[in-house]
């Protein structure tokens, strides 16, 4: 049975490799491999003969994956990045969903569509999740700086914590600021008065 | 003026200096560009977002563009090179255990002569010798390739050249993987300072005159609004001659340092920049002038000789029609352009647009547009020489 596509997923995250996994499986009969993060990254590849290798595009290894695409003796399968010349809008939505994939020459471009759409959501997904935690930090880290701005002020004009905050936001409202970012300003400089 | 906002994209490295002293010191808010940088996580990631317009311009490896040209690897793109963003700043360097072999052999680790520490190198190692390289489209693997070609070793067919991400480069010779690397600083530098190995030779010991990166952008970006490409072009010249005041380097290796550019420390930055290397983990100092060249020579300058060389080595190794590769390739560089924005400046520009690559044996004064300029050296250490009248 040589119909299944043989896929390669490079994801040194276990849960996010096998959610990849997960996805590419029910999106087709294909067989799917997971590699974690090795700095023998084309050899660990090549043992398992991929029709498609799929990684994430900001991955700092990915330019090891260019060497597939250099073919070194008549034995070897050509690899390129994918791109579906027909298709514009699919490798657009594939780089912006940060899913980059090289697949070997010649495969049609119907046989790949559904493993770069089911690779296309999960990715997606991951980086919903990821702007998410990304801004529950940020607000975390922005609300610990007011803190310690309204801390400054409390002592430095001996008021209370309702009325250290009105400067703070009449400050930003008169810039065209943040109240964070006027908290920070304030809070990086302090240092130079004491 | 009004200001144009660019978005440029960069690796993390000594060499995208001038893009970072162009927004940093100034010049590029003088020539009326709000510059704004992004690091990429590598370099095939930042070819993308350069093919698909995420970024306007980047710091890229010079045979990127004329690898795109020759349509080997990457999204299909017209990516021109519009100035040469620095000349050398490579370093060869070995595993502990190999520099450990070379010591008992009395090599003195001279930093200087690519016969003597290409020998020596090959008669210590058994077996192919495993060299990592940051990318298969770049200067250090053409650099590898000449050199121990050049010395007599079959490539590249005796020789395993790996990619190996730069920051990756101390711990791949560490675990063994490989046995040398050629690297961009400060990578080589923080092998050493980590003693997992030793340099060998600087990049210019290879060939003195190897044009390292370019400023890439898009044609279609370029001829949509040359003027704003021929801002760009100058805001880096500027920056490029503020690098070649040696007063400077202290200030630019602090710029360097910081976490948004390179993040390594500003002293291991300075070695770069000044020339000065720390060559083994025991501390032996070696001084190379031209190291690392951003200005002097008119270094700016993209020679199509240069990208015609690119061209012809790219070619040979992938069994493409070398002719037709120097034709797509001639385009890429684009002198012509890089003539039209240095007009009204004080740069003094060669006459001619191509040179004999490797021909420069000494600083030579050449006819110029102000008769004032003369080249840095750029000979091959084998004394090869490339005629790019004879390539196609």
């Amino acid at each position: 049975m040589t119909n299944a596509l043989s896929i390669v997923v490079v994801e040194p995250d276990a849960d996010r490799a096998r959610l990849i996994a997960e996805a590419l499986e029910s999106a087709g009969e294909n067989s799917v491999h997971l590699i974690g993060s090795e700095s023998s990254l084309s050899r660990a590849i090549a043992t398992h003969d991929p029709d498609i290798v799929l990684i994430d595009i900001a991955h700092p290894s990915r330019d090891v994956l260019e060497e597939l695409t250099l073919v070194s003796s008549p034995l070897e399968r050509p690899v390129a990045m994918f791109v579906d010349r027909s298709d514009d809008a699919l490798t657009r939505a594939a780089i912006e969903a940060g899913v980059s994939a090289y697949v070997v020459d010649g495969m049609r471009p119907d046989r790949i569509r559904p493993i770069i759409d089911a690779a296309i959501t999960r990715f997606q997904m991951f980086q919903q999740m990821r702007t998410e935690l990304e801004a529950t930090k940020r607000a975390l880290e922005e609300r610990k700086i007011i803190d310690r701005a309204k801390g400054l002020i409390m002592k430095a004009r001996g008021v209370e914590e309702e009325e250290a905050y009105a400067p703070l936001r009449r400050t930003a409202m008169d810039q065209g600021k943040r109240v964070a970012e006027v908290a920070a300003a304030l809070v990086s400089t302090a240092g130079l008065l004491s | 003026m009004s200001t144009v906002t660019l978005e440029a994209g960069f690796i993390p490295l000594v060499d995208c200096a001038p893009l970072a002293i162009a927004r940093e010191i100034g010049f590029a808010e003088e020539e009326g560009l709000n510059l704004e940088l992004s690091p990429a996580p590598s370099w095939s990631s930042l070819r993308d977002q350069l093919a698909l317009g995420q970024i306007d311009a980047a710091h890229m490896l010079a045979p990127v563009p004329i690898a795109m040209a020759l349509g080997l690897g990457g999204l299909p793109a017209d990516i021109d090179a519009l100035a040469i963003m620095s000349i050398n700043g490579n370093v060869v360097g070995v595993s502990e255990a190999i520099a450990a072999r070379l010591d008992t052999q009395d090599y003195g680790f001279d930093f200087e002569d690519a016969t003597i520490a290409g020998k020596a190198l090959m008669a210590t190692t058994q077996g192919r010798l495993r060299v990592g390289v940051p990318f298969p489209f770049s200067i250090h693997a053409e650099l590898v390739f000449h050199w121990l070609g050049a010395l007599g070793m079959r490539v590249p067919q005796e020789l395993d050249v790996r990619t190996v991400p730069p920051p990756q480069m101390a711990q791949a010779l560490a675990n063994g993987e490989i046995d040398a690397f050629c690297v961009g600083e400060p990578w080589g530098s923080i092998a050493v300072e980590g003693g997992h190995g030793a340099l060998l030779l600087p990049g210019a010991a290879i060939w003195a005159g190897a044009p390292e990166k370019v400023l890439a952008a898009r044609r279609d970006w370029v001829e949509a609004d040359r003027a704003r490409a021929e801002q760009l072009i100058r805001a880096v010249w500027r920056a490029q001659r503020w690098l070649a005041r040696p007063e400077n380097l202290s200030t630019a290796s602090d710029i360097l340092a910081r976490s948004d550019y390179v993040g390594v420390s500003a002293d291991v930055i300075e070695r770069a920049l000044t020339g000065q290397l720390v060559v083994t983990a025991d501390g032996r100092r070696r001084h190379v002038p031209g190291f690392l060249r951003f200005f002097d020579g008119a270094a700016g300058f993209p020679w199509r000789s240069q990208a015609l060389w690119i061209a012809d080595r790219l070619a040979g190794r992938t069994g493409l029609d070398r002719s037709m590769a120097a034709r797509s390739a001639r385009r890429v560089f684009r002198s012509d352009l890089y003539r039209a924005a240095l007009d009204r400046t004080t740069a003094d520009l060669p006459g001619a647009s191509e040179k004999v690559e490797g021909a420069i044996l000494e600083p030579t004064p050449v006819a110029s547009q102000r008769g004032t300029l003369t080249l840095a050296r750029d000979a091959f250490f084998d004394g090869t020489v490339f005629d790019p009248e004879h390539s196609e």
